[in-house]
């Protein structure tokens, strides 16, 4: 096999691992959307957020040290031990949930009703609070997690690919754990919604909300219920991405590269936000690769999502899998 | 018809038994618009209760007070011997009261036999927990709440059309998986928003049989709200007849029929 085509196909791999990371934080815009109809700007803030929340739990380290510190002159900062990972989670995702009942209760209980860009501009001012809450409770700088995934090149891969094919595929441990785990969310969510009394009252409840109300199904309860998936969505992006590379405020920035992944997908599909995942993932990468690199002097990893959405909202704007907009006169 | 305090026998031999739910001077306002008046009514067990008027009387703002849609500003909601306080729908539905829409509200992305089974929603009784885990009481219980939408669906007909998505069948069948799913709660009352509207004459002969039916078989309770005067003579026991969001008649078809407010509303009278 020529090195070239085992090189793209390298390329293709691991555009898929990237893939996978976009479409866990696309997953989590959609749960909320499909449920509220609302536009979650918010959602990689929420990873972010997650992330801070884990690693300062880990580390032992103790919320709003900084303003403690500076209202009553004392001096703490960490409580001297180290959470288990496990446990961490367990409070990761109790912060969450807690963070889904406030942003209900507090924020969109009283906007029910509204115009979406109205809930739009709240997720926005969202996004930015938890931005300032997340630095204010944690401290702004980098922190790194570790709960205990595997990380470095695959050997095994490496290994084999170079006997069969000549050429050793560079896949990190990492994404094939993330890709690993974030196909079981799927299929955890997928199964969750489909069978469970609470997953079909969340399909109702993204169908027709007065439909809803007329079954007994609360509103209020669902969209906590929604809010809470969607943390622990982010909770999980956040640990992949923040084991990746360090959790630093850019992480929220992963959450405009779902823009993309849900104009190709979507914003109303499940489904649709793996698939545009993984297109765009492996579509920036081999753009990168085969014309990127070679004739537009690189970097093109940066605008190529951008790019193809635009196309995706001139020729099908419902995306691949969203509902079409069907206006009856 | 007599009134006592624990029921009546209708024309057709049926015993009525005692009042379930009783509304008392309810008087709903939108803005400086009264949509309903000072109306009381009752609700007796097992019979067929219609409201009925011209369009614009109030009729769907009455049902909508009864389903907690609307909260009235004045009056009382009795339900089942006590004072219902204000509630939100879903808490309304939760006490065993189902509805349809006027204008049908389905969860369209869903198969019929999934639309029957959100009905069952207030009959599930285990947590998240055990539902999640998807092991001994929840699956029990999915399985129990399968046979009761499955007897509702043989019963209502529509077995042929049990996986169709609901979003491509027709009006008619859409109105009946509608009134399936309010059945599938096994209400203490059903409220139906005029079930035949918008149909033909064999749809309409339809529903007319499927609601008897559900009656006789289930003993359900059921309001019904209509304008089309013919069918609810036939099929209900006692009717009140509204207009202009008042009270202008109630008692069984043969009494509102002979009542000259309700000719004159329905028929229109000169003023002078």
């Amino acid at each position: 096999m020529p090195e070239q085509l085992a090189f793209a196909l390298e390329v293709t791999a691991n555009g898929l691992m990237a893939g996978v990371l976009y479409a866990l934080v696309a997953l989590g815009f959609v749960l909320i959307y499909k449920a509220s109809g609302i536009f979650n700007y918010a959602q990689g803030v929420m990873a972010l957020f997650a992330a801070l929340t884990l690693a300062g739990i880990i580390d032992g380290q103790v919320p709003f040290s900084h303003l403690i510190n500076a209202v009553f002159g004392t001096d703490v900062h960490y409580f001297g031990w180290n959470a288990p990972a496990f446990l961490a989670i367990l409070l990761t995702m109790v912060v969450m949930i807690g963070l889904a009942y406030a942003v209900q209760r507090l924020v969109f209980r009283h906007l029910v009703g509204q115009e979406p860009i109205i809930l739009f501009m709240a997720t926005i001012g969202l996004a930015y609070f938890l931005e300032g809450v997340g630095d204010l409770m944690w401290g702004s700088d980098i922190k790194s997690i570790d709960v205990g995934l595997p990380q470095g090149m695959n050997t095994w891969i490496d290994d084999s690919t170079f006997n069969t094919l000549g050429y050793g595929f560079f896949i990190d441990n990492l994404d094939i754990v993330a890709s690993i785990i974030a196909a079981l969310l799927v299929i955890i969510l997928v199964m969750f919604a489909q069978y469970t009394k609470q997953g079909r009252a969340m399909r109702a409840v993204a169908d027709d909300h007065q439909a809803a109300l007329s079954v007994g199904v609360s509103l209020n309860f669902i969209w906590i219920l929604v809010w809470s998936l969607a943390g622990f969505v982010a909770l999980v992006a956040g640990i992949m991405w923040g084991t990746k590379s360090g959790v630093q405020f850019s992480l929220s920035l992963i959450a405009l590269k779902a823009l993309p992944v849900l104009m190709l997908g979507g914003f109303t599909s499940i489904p649709g936000a793996i698939v545009g995942g993984l297109i765009i993932g492996v579509g920036e990468k081999l753009f990168e690769f085969l014309i990127g690199a070679p004739f537009l002097g690189g970097a093109t990893e940066n605008w190529f999502a951008y790019m193809l959405a635009l196309i995706f909202l001139v020729f099908r704007p419902q995306g691949l899998f969203g509902e079409k907009i069907i206006e009856r006169v | 018809m007599n009134d006592l305090a624990d029921g009546y026998v209708t024309a057709d031999g049926r015993q009525i038994g005692p009042v379930v739910m009783e509304m008392k001077n309810i008087t709903l306002r939108f803005g400086g618009v009264e949509a309903i008046k000072d109306i009381s009514f009752d609700i007796r067990q097992g019979e067929i209760r219609a409201i009925i008027g011209p369009n614009g009387a109030g009729k769907s703002s009455m049902l909508n007070v009864i389903s907690g849609f609307y909260v009235p500003q004045d009056g009382e909601v009795w339900y089942q011997g006590s004072r219902r306080p204000p509630m939100k729908p879903y808490e309304v539905a939760q006490q065993g009261i189902a509805r349809t829409f006027q204008n049908i509200a389905l969860f369209e992305g869903m198969t019929v036999l999934d639309n029957v089974m959100t009905g069952r929603l207030t009959n599930m009784k285990t947590g998240m927990l055990w539902q999640s885990i998807w092991k001994g009481k929840a699956e029990r219980e999915e399985t129990e709440n399968r046979e009761v939408a499955e007897k509702i669906i043989d019963f209502l007909e529509i077995q042929a059309i049990r996986k169709t998505p609901v979003s491509r069948l027709s009006y008619g069948l859409k109105k009946r998986v509608e009134l399936a799913r309010a059945l599938a709660a096994e209400p203490s009352i059903l409220l139906l928003d005029e079930p035949m509207a918008g149909m033909n004459v064999e749809e309409k002969e339809d529903m007319s049989r499927f609601i008897l039916d559900v009656n006789d078989e289930f003993g359900t309770t059921i309001a019904l709200i209509e304008h089309d005067m013919g069918v609810v003579m036939d099929l209900s026991d006692r009717v009140v007849v509204m207009d202009y969001g008042k009270k202008i008649g109630d008692g069984t078809p043969h009494e509102v029929r002979n009542n000259q407010d309700v000719i004159d509303a329905y028929l229109g009278v000169a003023h002078d």
